[in-house]
């Protein structure tokens, strides 16, 4: 009989993640071994910030030890050395979601990199209304008249760079609302999405809900009316396989933090026609071709955009965590914290009191819940699972306009990554089950 | 520390049972003067109105909206409690005293001779991230106070 292999068949031949994998992971997650007030520490906020892997930890450490010169200039050993893993790591970035190597650009962070778009864009309308640079930026400006459309369940990062670009421009932001299950209401953004669109901002996956928005919808939406198409990947990035060139928008953002990196270090993706035609937002060394006392000329994506020494220990941390996700295999990470999500709203939704966010148990969700604890302000739970060594968030997940539509100020989140075991849901279940009880409601 | 030293029974009770509170369904006493400040935490959206009312020198009433954590809506209740009948210098003395354990971390125990129930927040100094829940409303107090007197 022959043996014939297709990728498909490979693909099913690799185990999906099951809790004994979970544990030899989370012994390379020095963090996660202590205690908290006597208990074993369970993390469950890594929608906020993810934990760092010894690779990653290592990589950082290494760099300093062996490579630490400032990038793209001086002749010596070092600063050769040092180019060559901070390039190297952007190739690593480039792969880990499909984009070409000079259109991935370093931030600091997914915020940075929104305020960078927005600020592109409004320089584009400067320059375009000069007559300097690219003639595309006629197209790309933003002005009065034009719209930028959100979403209402956006993270404050999403939300408050467009509605400053509106307003520096004179472009008028608009929203697509959510229903009550926390579904985008694609029959309203097909109306609100016209030709005076310029932008779209939306998230892949809520950092509240936990939703996973119709991307390919809102891009046939966004492509439509003409409109440059950004994604915030914050939390999708880090935890599904994602191939920005297939979903085909305009621009991505992630955080390094919240993908097992350090802090300080994000990616913006974005289609090198476009980061080679707009404008620089922060400007300076390491950028420029030709610099006179009066103007300078600006070099093309990614240079373009990293004005300054660049993070160059945080890069290479970034690619190391990129690799330790990679080998891990995302989708089945992605399976994995399916499972841990379902089976917390599943959980949530047996507890008397309590009430989940977004989609209800068995709909597809991110590894992600938030909820409202009736009479508990979340405060007060977070304090209660805290004593019992448990990590969540509380407050309103830097998406208050979210919380206000749902009629809540504040909530609680648990968000699980890869290193969390179904003990870790567990632990937590029983515990949100004893928070009513402790404050006698 | 134990969660049950954070949570004290008293602020567990006036969390629920908050004195107080109404700020709209209350008229102040006729002739009193009054001040009224609005304090809010944007970290956690914890929120306070307060008003308080002063007549011949002494606190003759507070009242007060707010929203937010039992450590917040309880530490304003006890407050308009205890200084409902204080003159306007004993009541600013109470929040300079309630003030100095709060940002103690710890360290200065409170004295319930001076601080009555307020007493039993001496366990959030020990939670740095609370200890704003905590003085919301006698910042507010104070404001108002300020205005008032």
């Amino acid at each position: 009989m022959a043996l014939v292999s297709t990728p498909a068949t490979l693909e099913r031949a690799v185990p999906a993640m099951d809790n004994a994998e979970v544990l030899r992971i989370r012994n390379d997650f020095p963090v996660l071994g202590q205690l908290v007030n006597g208990k074993p520490l369970v993390y469950l906020d890594s929608g906020a910030t993810s934990q760092n892997p010894l690779s990653v930890i290592e990589a950082e450490q290494e760099f300093y030890e062996q490579r630490n010169a400032a990038v793209h200039r001086g002749a010596h050993y070092l600063a050769v050395e040092a180019t060559e893993v901070f390039e190297d790591a952007r190739q690593t970035m480039a792969d880990f979601i499909g984009a070409d190597y000079a259109e991935t650009v370093w931030t600091s962070n997914a915020t940075e990199g929104l305020n960078l778009v927005s600020y592109a864009l409004s320089n584009a309308s400067l320059w375009a209304a000069q007559g300097r640079g690219d003639a595309r930026l006629k197209d790309l400006a933003v002005g009065p008249g034009d719209q930028i459309v959100v979403t209402e369940m956006e993270h404050h990062a999403n939300l408050i760079p467009w509605q400053e670009l509106a307003f520096r421009t004179g472009a008028t932001l608009r929203y697509i609302p959510i229903d009550d299950a926390g579904a985008l209401r694609l029959d309203i953004a097909a109306e609100i999405l016209g030709s005076k669109t310029k932008v779209l901002a939306f998230t892949h996956a809520s950092n509240v809900l936990g939703t996973i928005n119709p991307v390919q919808e809102l891009v046939a939406l966004g492509r439509q009316a003409g409109a440059l198409v950004v994604l915030d990947a914050c939390q999708s990035a880090p935890h599904l396989p994602l191939n920005v060139k297939e979903l085909d928008v305009d621009f991505a953002v992630f955080s390094g933090h919240k993908m097992l990196a350090p802090t300080g270090i994000g990616v913006l993706y974005g289609k090198q026609d476009l980061l080679d035609a707009l404008p620089p937002f922060l400007t300076g060394g390491s950028m420029i071709t030709t610099v006179t006392m009066e103007r300078a000329e600006y070099l093309p994506a990614p240079q373009r955009f990293e004005a300054g020494t660049q993070r160059i220990s945080q890069v290479v941390a970034l690619a190391a965590a990129a690799n330790y996700l990679t080998e891990t295999g995302l989708d089945r990470v992605h399976r994995w914290e399916s499972e841990l999500g379902q089976r917390m709203v599943a959980g949530l939704e047996s507890i008397p009191g309590i009430r989940v966010l977004g989609p209800a148990a068995g709909q597809e969700r991110i590894g992600l819940a938030a909820f409202d604890v009736a009479g508990v302000h979340a405060h007060d739970v977070g304090q209660f699972l805290d004593s019992r060594g448990i990590a969540v968030r509380v407050g309103h997940h830097c998406a208050q306009p979210l919380h206000r539509r749902l009629g809540l100020t504040a909530t609680t989140r648990a968000s699980a990554y890869l290193y969390n075991t179904t003990d870790d849901v567990d632990a937590f279940l029983e515990s949100v089950a004893g928070v009513r009880s402790y404050f006698r409601v | 520390m134990s969660l049950d030293q954070l949570y004290q029974q008293i602020i567990l009770d006036h969390s629920k049972a908050r004195y107080g509170s109404g700020l709209a369904g209350v008229a102040a006493p006729a002739g009193a003067s009054t001040g009224q400040s609005h304090q809010l935490n944007p970290v956690c959206g914890d929120e306070v109105t307060l008003r308080v009312a002063v007549e011949d020198g002494k606190v003759a009433q507070i009242s007060w909206d707010g929203e937010g954590c039992s450590i917040s809506m309880a530490s304003a209740s006890v407050l308009s409690e205890l200084a409902e009948g204080m003159t306007v210098d004993e009541f600013q003395a109470v929040i300079g005293s309630f003030r100095e354990v709060l940002r103690s971390r710890g360290k200065i125990h409170a004295d319930p001779e001076i601080l009555g129930d307020a007493a039993a927040f001496e366990g959030v100094a020990r939670y740095a991230a609370r200890v704003k829940c905590a003085m919301i409303s006698w910042v507010a107090a104070e404001d108002a106070l300020n205005q008032a007197a």
